[in-house]
């Protein structure tokens, strides 16, 4: 087990590594554009572009380009935005993290319990009324795109019921945990509700399938031979390998998510979350943020993807081995 | 016989409702099984044998199927029990092999794990206690180690050893009866042969009964005190082992013997009963077996019921006289 986890991350570091390689040939080797005038910022005068070229070693090998753009990245973390001249982007994407990540773990829990909760449901109750029903929530709440549903919590919390039954539903933005945790949680429970409904109807229709397959398999009428119940043969047996599929999905989700695809329901609910950051940087073209974002994302779902393949060797003995 | 039989099914009838019509599993299957008697099923595959089994187990989980008749165990009626009531029967008192063991044992778990899950179920032993015991059964049923193997996963053990685990997990309990589904289909030759063995070793240490359901005669000659032969869910002939591999009476039991390959023969070609097996959709009034049958008469319209005398019996229309010359004609 110990071995494998070593193994794993071993191969992650190095997708990591051909990862900023591509991002680095993407934004900085494309023929036609100068990267200069992309660094020093906006109306750069021709001492900072040329202080620029020598500091990034414009006019070297593109080896020696790329490692000096991660040293300027990683280790001196001195690059800058374009568009606000002198604005270091690393401490800003550093600072961006915590928020999506808050919203995203919350959020994570609360889709993961309801769609566990919901295909198991659903699938103990086949052919039943109970079965539809739970199924129709969950693909209606898969339907419902992310900006229109924040926008209508937003419309009935901070406007239409504003004054009555929702008069203490915080105005949009972010609290950090350790300044006030009750604020904390306050601030981030409509962003939470909302980005779990996306996700925990695909879950729970995701997982009952899974559910469904595996109390036809041969190893549920032995455990039914055996003499367990029915309880103990659904959580016990069929759910147990029908985790393993969802922690796959899981850990894409979960990945792509931190890595700013809760953009939508960040920019909503005003988080200033990464989402939020890429969201500015594309509008104005701010290519030294873009690629801290991009290079920020690809880490995090690349570690989350590692994350599940070990999680994925502890729920599956098959997989130790491979 | 003087002892009650353990299990007594008369009458089981098992029909599924499809959208071409009733589908009829089992049609009228009746047989006893004695205390400490290894009773075999045969027929070919959809002749009704594991269907039989499961039903009478409440394992068919088909929402459009129908059961009826009578099983009793230990004379109590089983059939139309509850999950619930089921419970302490299944794996407690009625243990049961599988025809696949590749897939019969949950991947996610140690085979130790599952059989200690087994005893916890239907006995009071601590863990400690189960796990002492999952021990012993592993060592009892062949496992080389089993101190080590306990902890091992079902995908690391062989086909053999797995089906081993299988045999181990239903006898954790000393059930009264085992049902054994192929339990050598899946299995290559040599290994069949080691856990029919083991079987029959088992069988005389815990005095089990066995029901052993196959398409193989040669499993039923090695194992089988009585035989129960099938054809499209209704039985052909049932009789003592003895009797019906050395005086088959039905000629379906004639072609399933015929169709055994033997060392001493000539014959390059294996023998075949010509036909395939009778749709259960379309199962003829008449007799089942009358359209691939080479002896058929008018008569053979109607459908022949179970008949015979000292314990053997067969659905034919055929005369003794008539056998006696078909089968003086038919063996050299």
């Amino acid at each position: 087990m110990l071995s494998f986890t070593l193994r794993r991350a071993l191969s992650a570091l190095l997708v990591l590594f051909a990862i900023s390689i591509a991002v680095f040939l993407i934004f900085f080797a494309t023929p036609g554009v100068d990267p200069a005038a992309r660094i020093a910022g906006r109306s750069a005068s021709p001492a900072t572009l040329a202080h620029v070229r020598a500091a990034f070693g414009l006019n070297r090998p593109i080896f020696i380009r790329y490692l000096l753009m991660m040293d300027h990245l990683f280790i001196k973390r001195d690059l800058t935005s374009y568009v606000n001249v002198g604005l270091k982007v690393v401490p800003q994407v550093l600072k961006a993290a915590p928020i999506t990540l808050a919203l995203v773990s919350g959020a994570a829990a609360i889709w993961l319990t309801m769609g566990i909760f919901g295909g198991i449901v659903a699938a103990a109750n086949r052919g039943k009324f109970i079965d539809p029903l739970v199924m129709f929530i969950g693909i209606a709440a898969v339907s419902v795109p992310a900006y229109w549903l924040g926008e209508v919590v937003n419309l009935i919390t901070q406007s239409r019921l504003h004054s009555s039954v929702f008069s203490w539903v915080p105005s949009g933005g972010y609290v950090s945990l350790t300044q006030n945790p009750f604020e904390w949680a306050l601030h981030l429970l409509f962003p939470w509700l909302t980005l779990a409904a996306l996700y925990a109807g695909i879950y729970a229709r995701v997982l009952r399938a899974e559910l469904v397959n595996a109390m036809n398999e041969d190893y549920v009428r032995t455990a039914r031979a055996k003499g367990l119940s029915e309880r103990r043969i659904l959580i016990r047996h069929a759910l147990r390998c029908s985790l393993i599929s969802i922690v796959s999905l899981f850990g894409l989700d979960f990945g792509a998510l931190i890595g700013g695809a809760a953009l939508l329901t960040e920019v909503v609910f005003g988080l200033p979350g990464v989402g939020m950051l890429t969201y500015t940087a594309l509008q104005n073209l701010d290519l030294p943020v873009i690629m801290a974002c991009v290079l920020y994302g690809s880490f995090f779902v690349v570690l989350a993807n590692a994350v599940v393949d070990v999680l994925y060797a502890f729920l599956d003995p098959r997989v130790r081995v491979a | 016989m003087p002892e009650s039989p353990i299990l007594k099914v008369s009458d089981l009838k098992v029909t599924f409702a499809t959208r071409q019509g009733p589908l009829r599993a089992v049609d009228g299957l009746s047989f006893e099984v004695a205390p400490k008697e290894v009773v075999g099923i045969v027929g070919e595959s959809g002749s009704g044998k594991s269907v039989s089994m499961y039903s009478m187990l409440g394992l068919v989980r088909d929402a459009n199927v129908s059961i009826t008749g009578s099983v009793k165990f230990n004379g109590r009626e089983i059939l139309g029990l509850s999950d619930r009531e089921m419970q302490p029967i299944r794996g407690g008192e009625i243990g049961m092999i599988f025809q696949d063991p590749m897939t019969a044992l949950t991947p996610v778990y140690t085979v130790g794990w599952q059989i200690i899950e087994q005893l916890r179920a239907h006995t009071t032993m601590t863990k400690a206690q189960a796990r002492e015991r999952a021990i012993e059964l592993l060592a009892e049923v062949g496992i080389p180690d089993p101190r080590t193997r306990v902890d091992n996963y079902p995908h690391e053990f062989s086909g053999g050893m797995r089906q081993r685990v299988v045999i181990a997990m239903a006898l954790s309990c000393n059930p009264k009866l085992l049902i054994a589904d192929e339990p050598t289909t899946a299995l290559d030759v040599t290994t069949q042969a080691q856990i029919l063995d083991l079987m029959s070793k088992l069988q005389e240490t815990y005095n089990s009964s066995i029901v052993i359901i196959t398409h193989d005669m040669g499993v039923i000659a090695e194992m089988a005190h009585r035989v129960v032969v099938m054809y499209a869910g209704r039985p052909a002939e049932i009789g003592d082992e003895i009797d019906v591999v050395r005086q088959p009476r039905h000629p379906y039991t004639w072609g399933l013997l015929g169709a055994v390959p033997r060392v001493e023969s000539r014959n390059d070609r294996l023998a075949t009963i010509p036909g395939n097996a009778v749709s259960p959709l379309d199962i003829p009034e008449g007799c089942a077996f009358a359209d691939r049958c080479e002896y058929r008469m008018d008569i053979c319209t109607k459908r022949p019921q179970l008949q015979g005398d000292h314990g053997h019996l067969d659905a034919c229309w055929l005369t003794d006289e008539q056998r006696v010359s078909i089968r003086s004609k038919a063996t050299p």
